[in-house]
């Protein structure tokens, strides 16, 4: 066992295994402090580095090197030295970066929040609000192409992809036979499958979850809800292909999507099989756990259980008649 | 004239051949070195030189050879990047088409001074025939027992391999180089690990270029010392320039660097100043990538010193009033050349050859070449001067590898220059579409420094 290193973010000191990433530095400590990451996920080995958002600035190298390093840097992907120092939103030099790369992103896509499925969970939409002007400065046409379904479960809306790579980290790491990773180049590359041939792997439907945008969508789930209208509930089953811990996302009695369990990074827990994600979608297959921990500043956690008419699945589970009871209360406070 | 070592013998007919070459003292250096040096003397001899890397950097190629990690049971790489596609520099092309031979024995050195038992020459896809001259002088010199197994009986094996490249400008920086040969899609990797770690396969591995790498030759030959003896400062030995656009007499030129600006653009020994007598507006000194000057500025420094053809000089002024030596592309304007026009051309050469994978150069470079083919169509508007300036500063320093400060430089320093002309687009769309700007004051003597202050 190597001795821990320490290593200071925007003012904070945390002690780390040598080796972390600034990134995982910084989640260790939580909080505002956390660099925003839309291509990392710390599951998929050698993801990060490319969509820039996670820059930061190292003040001080290490307590051998002092000097600062010259440029920002991906935080996704710079290990800690000891005596490290970093800014992150204390620097505004970082946040003047950072809101050049939103804009960058934000240049090509379409911006069709109102009917994309992935509003309300949307790394990208959290990341405009952050750092985001009002305004565009683009004026010229932006990339399109047309939507293409990857397989009858998924559909692959190119236009809203931001290009981070980790559905192709997903294809090359889960699935053992990878059918789709990325043509062309510069801003005409696009992320496709071979002559649009069907993902089929059993764990292809990894793709939706790991995806920032709504680029990658449930084609089960399409236009059937707003994710904030749907509750999550925890539950598993007995799976025989995956560990089968899942989030359910209810609307009235009705499953409507299945999801892996996602940290308050936007990181699954575990990855789930397609069986358990698209074919078992009936309260009586699974055994609820109970509700699912929403952050509450998620537009999602804005809605409650409701209290006057309860679903059926609320009114048989004893976890979560509790759960609801205070959700409602604080609700209610509001 | 300055004695020439690289490209001493071009003229003698037939130098590309094996035989020829060797009559010429050809494969000297590595008889001196396999026989009489061990690996650290010529690592040292190269840091004793002074060589800094010809590919545009400018990073000491001793020191990078130091840096090189060695670990028991792993192999060690050196890989040539002969994927020359900035546009303006040509000069590796030429050294390769006239004097293979040259760069065959620089790579034997140096491969023998790293520890490479496996060498590579990565040469640009559409370079098709230096590839085959490559491969033919490669087989005549195994033929001769100086690469194979026990080169001259000193019991050092070297192969060398050529391997055509991906077919993109992005290929050419080196860790993209190494994907693109461990037969992947040419895009750079994250550094850290840097090549000296983890390069190509995993292994500890050096990337130089051709240049560079044929640069080794004289200096083993004749010792670094003396190699330093020219050139200026920190910037020794000699260096190809590949001179382009409006000169009478374009053309590659090995200099010895310290050599002034002036003299190497109007002495008839180089370029035969500017063509069909007209005046110099403008200068690229080192290749697309580095920021243009006009001529007042690439003449003389703010200071009224005269510029040099040097790393240091070249870069005299930062980025407010100086360039970078690069790779040697040296690219004239005359009084009829349009910046804008220019500006858009290299913008779209680096939009085209994004790789795509982070976000700013991605997004940036496509950004900004719509916004000045609308500048030079007669389309544009005031305000897109300052917001080229202000996407150009989002896209540098934030991108993986430099083709994003390579996009961002050239676009801001021609608004930094030549705003005149790109207000004169923007309130003139009409004559701007019929005629030039002409040259303004670009030409006329800096005014003295006490006289601005």
């Amino acid at each position: 066992m190597s001795e821990k290193v320490k290593v200071t973010i925007d003012g904070i000191t945390v002690e780390v295994e040598p080796g972390t990433s600034i990134l995982n530095a910084a989640r260790q400590i939580g909080g505002d402090i956390v660099p925003p990451a839309m291509c990392y996920y710390s599951k998929l080995e050698g993801s990060g580095g490319k969509c820039r958002t996670c820059l930061v600035k190292v003040s001080k190298g290490s307590e051998k090197d002092p000097r600062p390093m010259p440029k920002l840097v991906a935080s996704c992907r710079t290990g800690v030295m000891d005596g490290m120092e970093v800014e992150n939103i204390t620097s505004p030099e970082v946040i003047e970066a950072r809101k050049g790369v939103v804009e960058m992103l934000l240049i090509n896509h379409p911006l069709d929040c109102p009917i994309c499925d992935q509003a309300g969970e949307c790394h990208l939409q959290d990341l405009s609000y952050e750092h985001g002007v009002e305004k565009t400065r683009y004026e010229f046409e932006r990339r399109t192409f047309d939507k293409i379904d990857i397989g009858d479960k998924i559909q692959l809306h190119m236009t809203r992809c931001i290009l981070c790579y980790r559905c192709v980290y997903v294809a090359d790491q889960i699935t053992n036979n990878r059918v789709h990773g990325v043509l062309g180049r510069g801003d005409a590359s696009e992320i496709s499958t071979y002559i649009e041939k069907a993902i089929d792997n059993d764990f292809s439907g990894n793709v939706i979850d790991v995806c920032p945008v709504g680029a990658l969508t449930d084609r089960t789930f399409r236009f059937k809800n707003r994710v904030w209208f749907t509750k999550p509930v925890d539950a598993h089953r007995d799976c025989p292909t995956c560990k089968g811990e899942v989030t359910l996302w209810y609307k009235g009695e009705e499953v409507l999507r299945v999801t892996g369990r996602k940290d308050q990074f936007g990181e699954v827990a575990d990855f789930i099989c397609n069986t358990c994600r698209f074919e078992t979608k009936k309260t009586s297959d699974w055994v609820i756990e109970g509700p699912r921990h929403i952050a509450k500043t998620s537009v999602i956690s804005s809605n409650h259980y409701e209290m006057a008419k309860p679903l059926d699945v609320i009114k048989h589970n004893p976890i979560l008649i509790e759960a609801n009871k205070e959700e409602f209360e604080r609700a209610t406070k509001i | 004239m300055a004695r020439k070592l690289l490209l001493e013998h071009i003229n003698v007919p037939g130098i590309h051949t094996f035989d020829v070459y060797r009559q010429k003292g050809g494969y000297r250096s590595v008889e001196k070195a396999l026989k009489t040096m061990s690996t650290d003397d010529v690592v040292e001899e190269v840091k004793k030189s002074g060589l800094r890397g010809r590919g545009g950097a400018g990073f000491p190629t001793g020191m990078k050879w130091s840096f090189l990690a060695k670990p028991e049971g792993k192999a060690r790489y050196l890989v040539c990047n002969a994927d020359e596609s900035e546009p303006g520099t040509f000069k590796d092309r030429h050294l390769m088409t006239y004097l293979p031979h040259l760069l065959i024995e620089g790579m034997i050195v140096s491969s023998y001074a790293l520890g490479a038992a496996t060498s590579f020459i990565y040469v640009r896809g559409e370079m098709m025939p230096q590839i085959r001259i490559l491969e033919k002088a490669i087989a005549e010199a195994k033929n001769a027992g100086f690469l194979g197994k026990n080169i001259l009986g000193s019991g050092y094996d070297l192969e060398l391999h050529v391997q055509p490249g991906g077919g993109a400008y992005i290929c050419g920086e080196e860790t993209a180089l190494i994907e693109s040969l461990e037969g992947k899609r040419g895009n750079p990797r994250i550094k850290p690990p840097f090549p000296a770690i983890s390069g190509l396969y995993g292994c500890p591995t050096v990337v130089n270029n051709v240049e560079s790498i044929a640069a080794v030759v004289p200096i083993i030959n004749d010792g670094g010392d003396e190699y330093a003896k020219i050139g200026i400062g920190r910037s020794t030995g000699t260096k190809l320039i590949s001179a382009s656009g409006n000169l009478n007499k374009p053309g590659i030129y090995e200099i010895d660097l310290g050599l002034p600006v002036e003299e190497f653009i109007y002495s008839d020994e180089y370029c035969g100043g500017i063509a069909n007598g007209k005046r110099l507006k403008a200068v690229v000194a080192g290749g697309s990538s580095v920021p243009i000057l006009p001529a007042n500025l690439i003449l003389k420094t703010l200071t009224g010193e005269s510029r040099l053809m040097s790393y240091e000089s070249l870069a005299e002024g930062g980025f407010q009033s100086g360039s970078m030596m690069g790779s040697g592309g040296f690219i004239a304007f005359d009084e009829d050349q349009c910046i804008v026009r220019n500006t858009w051309n290299f913008s779209r050469f680096y939009h085209h050859e994004s790789c795509g994978q982070c976000s700013p150069c991605r997004e940036g470079t496509g950004w900004m070449e719509k916004v000045l083919h609308r500048l030079e169509y007669g389309h544009g508007k005031m305000s897109d001067l300052d917001l080229l300036v202000d996407v150009s500063k989002k896209i540098e320093g934030n991108t993986i590898c430099p083709l994003g400060d390579a996009a961002a430089w050239p676009v801001a320093s021609a608004i930094r220059h030549f705003r005149d002309e790109f207000e004169w687009h923007v309130t003139n769309p009409s004559d701007a579409l019929n005629r030039n700007y002409g040259i303004a004051n670009y030409a006329d003597p800096l005014p003295k420094l006490e006289e601005i202050s």
